[in-house]
């Protein structure tokens, strides 16, 4: 199709192994389940987490060199891969979180692991995307499947609630996103990653029409991140859905998105770096600030961890802003740690039962100190680290996204940052003053499942070593990132 | 050895202050006390192997800090001044442990006070085996701490609190001084080591310090520094009015460190200091002013009071006032023994107050005290000890010591030297007359106390009675026993003269004043004649032995006058300019003068005797001829109200005003309360926008998108 990257004109299929993989692993387990019925639930949630595990296991085998495949519309590389097995690892945790869930909440049925998959595959065409089409066929498909999981609880009126408002704003963020992907082609006349670039690169200056192309974009994808402002859906979403989505909504679909959008304003749109950095400025400010602020009055652990993502997003943007290797480096790292912290953050809450019910008030937690010291101290570590506090991981991550955007200039967005981490700060503490220091609730029910307790454990840890070789995670995040730059 | 010495407390305090819920009351009492006997053993080694086999040394342990050309090793210094220190502090401090055993037994937080007592001893140690001013500096703290966690103990008693609060505020103006006295020590010589400081301080006596266009002589400035820091920790006049509240603590907290070891630091440090004081004349005359004040206006307060253990208190400031001008007018040594006698006679009274106070159920005031001399016999005469040494009557320890400080006081020759002594020599007479006043109040007369009171008086158990016995023979032998080795002379033979004549001397003074008591005594009460007149007997009985011994002890001394004179003693640890030898011209001192202190501790006896058993209507009517004196010194010269009114209150005061409109008022108002509350404001009109409405949601949308591109067409300008 275009003669600018050398077109591998036999068919390769090899770098596209561990998503074949992952969708026939996926109509399988249907097949599985169709059979078995609603008994083997369970047997497939474990299943589905060996699949995924294999998977990984096949991209690390992969040739991590820079590759186009299928005429430009796929492609295979650092980023890619190390981003393809964050996502990987974020829907092992979330499913190994959820297999007891749906038993306790009686909506143990074999569909769930099996959309979970299938969103995987969504995400992990997203990571690869290198056509606008293919873009767009990947994110719908992790997006439909996540709108079904968001309504899983179809008999609580607030899941179909939540499932219906997020298929809704979806849709609309869908017609933002192809409504700037027909723009765009009107102005470049192409929908491959590279003509575009190229095309954009080419003009003298930068009219409009690509202007209002790269808006409806990022619109569209802002969106999925839930960037403010066009978080809206997120808190509501987040609250309404069963909580073992939620975990897997505030978890997995940022990365992707947020691995889909790097690729796109590095590579096809580098040339309009001046403008998307403007917008990109926007959203992740009103992100950190709306995040920081929104979360101070709210009562439900669910909702203050969905403003907590949209601040969290907002941090990871600003390495965006910055638009170096270093800051791009630094997102990957954000967002890998953002990811762990989160997935230990919801083991507790997915253990949040009293009487054989999901309880989600964040006075609920009062007096955890007491029934269950080893949870309270583990989710206390867990949210200092997600209040930057050193020497917990999440202050790494933090720090780098700073210093990616104070090496470019970018302080009054530094500053800015640091303050509303600091209002932030507030929510977080807040709950461990009510787990240390408030009059005891009763305890929850029963001992926390084995997988619950292993993701807590693994998170917390993970947290707490951090510092004590942080190059390990930074300097492959940094060459992953650079693959995006120097291809 | 020294490790032992030292560290053993330090272990015992680690060990029960991190495992005493596991090890139990018992456990903890006697792990702290093995510990600190222990260390007593080894300091008793020491002062074998360092003193009487002149082998001092210093060990490295670890070094510190190291900046720059500033560098501070943790070390021992190991030499004859810190071991005579090691060897009070661990052998008081042994008996305090001891002691505390029962007289805290009714306490439920046994564990936590033994704990801090050998946190202290061991910050104790460090301070005199410090090798340098910052180690030095690193003991001052821990012991002010401990002090403060101390006299604190109670901290239910919101007196106590307040009494802690006082002597760590007060005690951090004189640690001010110290530490700036360290830092003008390292701008002037470059070092804060001891043997660097001492080597170099003659080449920089003639160095001046240049501070705000005036030159000041360098060397008087850091010994002032420094002696700033002792009038703070050895409450000299000015810095004096935390030791009478530091009574609120437990009373063998008072024997320990208000009385026998802390608040002899000061001194200590100036001996320490001695080869640059030397050289400091005009330092050395501020020494003995304040030295002789203290000592004379401690002694008019302690007269007044009626609390057992501040009658104690004032007359330990008063002691401490003697051992300052001893060290002004150079006499180093003297002032050393009489730091070492007086340990152990004040932590002998500070005891057996303990013990009346629990005899008496708590009760401090002598007022309600009297007539419980026949129920606690033992207490009794172990006070009468404590007291005669106080009151430096001969044998006991205190009449060595204090003869020796006044006479070199007289033997400067120097306007302040002799205004020290005539001070001193007023205040030997009101120590004797307050410390009989104390005894005879106490013990004598009729009860006052309640008859529930009085018929649960008790003698105390042994555990609390052997310790003082241990104390009781320091008092009566230190003195004798260590004389020739602290102040004696190699070229004089005044150790037997001086010893031999006194007990002469005073056996007849004393024989007299006992007989004139008796008989003067129709009215009195029987029994009270009968128990003084056996007390004059037993005095006299200690004295003719004193008196055998000492001419034993005189004799073996002219074989090895030269392994226990002065100069052989204290080797280097003590330095003296040899014009400055005050000691060696105290011995050839006038008849008068050395008789002096010994008469007007008698005429103190007998006044109080007359005063408080013969006429008892006298100290009323004193008190009502002599109001406006008494009243000054009831309320001890008025320094707490003093001090309200100059510092206390204007820094409230200025507080306050800095709290309230300063802080409160305008930097919360717009800062932390403000910012929370704007906070709360946004939250709240942001979780009010979230109406859950699903077309609001996609108006903001959409909204925020055509924001999008109206920034980019009016910022960017440009056309299509």
């Amino acid at each position: 199709m275009t003669d600018i990257y050398t077109v591998i004109t036999d068919f390769n299929l090899v770098p596209l192994i561990p998503e074949i993989f992952m969708a026939l692993f996926a109509m399988g387990l249907l097949i599985v389940g169709v059979s078995q019925g609603n008994r083997s639930t369970s047997v497939i949630c474990w299943a589905s987490v060996a699949g995924l595990a294999i998977t990984a296991l096949l991209i690390m085998g992969l040739d991590w060199q820079h590759k186009i495949i299928l005429n430009g519309m796929f492609v295979f590389d650092e980023f890619a891969g190390f981003m393809k097995l964050l996502v990987l690892l974020g829907l092992m945790a979330s499913l190994a979180l959820s297999v007891r869930y749906l038993a306790q909440e009686g909506i143990e049925r074999f569909e769930y692991p099996v959309l979970v998959v299938m969103s995987g595959v969504g995400m992990m065409m997203m990571l690869s995307a290198n056509n606008m089409l293919t873009l767009y066929v990947g994110l719908e498909l992790q997006s439909l499947a996540l709108y079904v999981l968001a309504a899983f609880h179809r008999n609580a009126v607030r899941s179909a609630e939540a499932g219906l408002k997020y298929f809704v704003l979806g849709a609309l963020s869908s017609g933002m996103l192809l409504f700037g992907i027909s723009l765009l082609y009107g102005f470049t006349g192409s929908i491959d990653f590279g003509a575009i670039g190229a095309s954009l690169l080419a003009a003298d200056s930068i009219s409009f029409g690509p202007i209002f192309a790269l808006v409806f974009i990022v619109a569209g994808l802002a969106f999925k991140i839930s960037a403010v402002p066009f978080h809206m859906w997120t808190p509501d979403v987040y609250q309404g859905a069963p909580e073992s989505v939620t975990a897997l909504f505030a978890i997995v679909p940022k990365v992707a998105a947020m691995g889909l959008l790097m690729r796109l304003l590095f590579e096809p749109f580098a040339a309009m770096a001046d403008q998307w950095g403007q917008i990109i400025y926007f959203l992740s400010l009103a992100s950190m600030l709306v995040g920081a602020f929104g979360g101070i009055a709210q009562l439900s652990i669910k909702r203050l961890i969905a403003y907590s993502s949209i601040g969290n997003m907002g941090y990871a943007l600003i390495g965006i802003v910055a638009g170096t290797p270093q800051g791009a480096g630094a997102v990957i790292v954000y967002l890998l740690i953002y990811m762990i912290m989160t997935a230990g953050v919801f083991a507790v809450i997915l253990s949040m039962r009293r009487n054989g019910a999901a309880v989600e008030w964040i006075g609920d937690l009062a007096g955890l100190s007491k029934s269950n010291p080893v949870m309270a101290y583990a989710m206390a570590i867990l949210l200092f680290s997600m209040a930057g506090i050193p020497p917990m991981a999440g202050f790494f991550g933090k720090i780098l996204v700073f210093q990616a955007a104070v090496a470019e200039g970018y302080y009054v967005l530094s500053v800015l940052g640091v303050v509303s981490s600091v209002v932030a700060a507030y929510y977080y503490l807040r709950v461990i003053k009510v787990m240390f220091f408030d009059e005891a609730a009763d305890p929850f029910d029963g001992r926390t499942p084995f997988a619950r307790r292993a993701v807590l454990l693994i998170s917390t840890a993970f947290v707490l070593a951090f510092i004590l070789k942080p190059s390990l995670i930074v300097e492959s995040a940094q060459s992953a990132a650079l693959s995006l730059f120097f291809g | 050895m020294e490790l032992v010495a030292v560290f053993t407390p330090f272990i015992a305090f680690l060990v029960v202050g991190l495992f005493g819920r596991s090890i139990g009351d018992r456990g903890a009492q006697f792990i702290t006390c093995a510990g600190v006997i222990l260390a007593a053993l080894a300091s008793v080694v020491l002062f074998d192997e360092v003193i009487l086999k002149h082998q001092a040394y210093t060990t490295l342990l670890a070094p510190w800090v190291v900046a720059g050309n500033f560098s501070v090793n943790w070390a021992l210094r190991i030499d004859q001044l810190s071991v005579v220190m090691m060897c009070v502090i661990n052998i008081v401090s042994a008996c305090v442990h001891v002691y505390s055993i029962g007289y805290m037994s009714h306490d439920p937080a046994k564990r936590r006070f033994m704990a801090y007592l050998s946190l202290f001893t061991f910050a104790m140690l460090m301070l005199v085996s410090a090798d340098n001013l910052l180690q030095l500096f690193f003991g001052w703290e821990g012991v002010g701490l401990a002090s403060y966690l101390l006299i604190g103990f109670w901290n239910h008693k919101p007196s106590a609190n307040a009494a802690a609060i006082k002597a760590f505020v007060v005690n951090r103006v004189g640690d001010f001084g110290l530490a700036l006295g360290t830092m003008g020590v390292f701008l002037l010589f470059g070092t804060i080591g001891f043997d660097a400081i001492f080597e170099q301080a003659p080449t920089y006596k003639d160095a001046y310090f240049t501070i705000l266009g005036h030159d000041f002589h360098a060397l008087t400035v850091i010994c002032l520094l420094l002696f700033m820091g002792a009038v703070g920790k050895s409450a000299q006049l000015g810095l004096h009015t935390w030791l009478p509240d530091a009574m609120e603590g437990p009373t063998p907290v008072s024997a320990l460190i208000h009385a026998a070891t802390m608040v002899t630091a000061g001194v200590f440090l100036v001996a320490r200091f001695s080869p640059v004081f030397e050289y400091a004349p005009t330092a050395l005359m501020v020494v003995t002013v304040f030295g002789g004040l203290t000592a004379f206006v401690a002694a008019t307060i302690g007269m007044t009071q009626f609390d057992i253990k501040r009658v104690i208190a004032y007359s330990t400031m008063s002691q401490l006032g003697y051992m300052f001008f001893a060290l002004g007018v150079s006499a180093y040594g003297a002032a050393m023994f009489h730091l070492v006698t007086h340990a152990f006679f004040k932590a002998l009274l500070f005891l057996g107050a303990g013990s009346v106070i629990h005899a008496m159920s708590d009760e401090q005031d002598m007022r309600n005290m009297g007539g419980i001399f026949k129920k606690i016999p033992t207490t009794y005469a172990l006070m009468w000890i404590g007291s005669l040494a106080l009151a430096g009557i001969p044998p006991f320890a205190g009449y060595f010591s204090k003869d020796i400080v006044l006479e070199a006081a007289w033997a400067d020759h120097s306007w302040f030297g002799n205004m020290a002594f005539w001070l001193g020599i007023a205040a030997a007479f009101m120590t004797a007359f307050y410390t009989w006043r104390m005894l005879l109040m106490t013990f004598h007369g009729t009860p006052r106390a309640s008859k529930k009171v009085m018929d649960h008086v008790h003698e105390s158990p042994p555990v609390m009675l052997v310790p003082l016995a241990v104390l009781a023979l320091g008092a009566v032998f230190a003195g004798w026993g260590l004389h020739s080795g602290f102040v004696g002379s190699a070229h004089h033979g005044g150790v037997e003269e001086h010893g031999v004549e006194a007990v002469h001397h005073e056996m007849s003074e004393d024989h007299a004043s006992g007989e004139r008591g008796v008989g003067g005594h129709d009215t009195g009460d029987q029994s009270v004649t009968k128990q003084i007149a056996q007390n004059i007997e037993v005095i006299e009985h200690g004295i003719k032995a004193a008196e055998n011994q000492i001419i034993v002890e005189a004799e073996e001394a002219s074989y090895e006058v030269e392994a226990w004179a002065k100069e052989n003693f204290w080797q280097k640890a003590l330095y003296v300019l040899p014009e400055n030898d005050t000691v060696e011209q105290a011995h050839s001192a006038p008849f008068w003068v050395k008789k002096l202190p010994l008469l007007m501790g008698v005429l103190g006896i007998a006044l109080a005797y007359i005063a408080y058993m013969l006429l008892p209507a006298l100290p009323g009517a004193v008190t009502r001829v002599f109001r406006p004196i008494h009243t000054l010194l009831f309320n001890k010269w008025f320094f707490d109200e003093l001090y309200d009114a100059l510092f206390v209150k204007p820094l409230l005061d200025m507080g306050t005003i800095f709290a309230e409109k300063g802080d409160r008022g305008t930097v919360d108002r717009f800062g932390p309360d403000g910012g929370a509350a704007l906070s709360q404001k946004i939250a709240r009109g942001l979780s009010r926008f979230q109406s859950g409405y699903v077309y609001q949601y996609a108006f903001t949308m959409m909204i925020a998108l055509i924001g999008i591109v109206s920034w980019f067409v009016f910022r960017n300008g440009q056309g299509f």
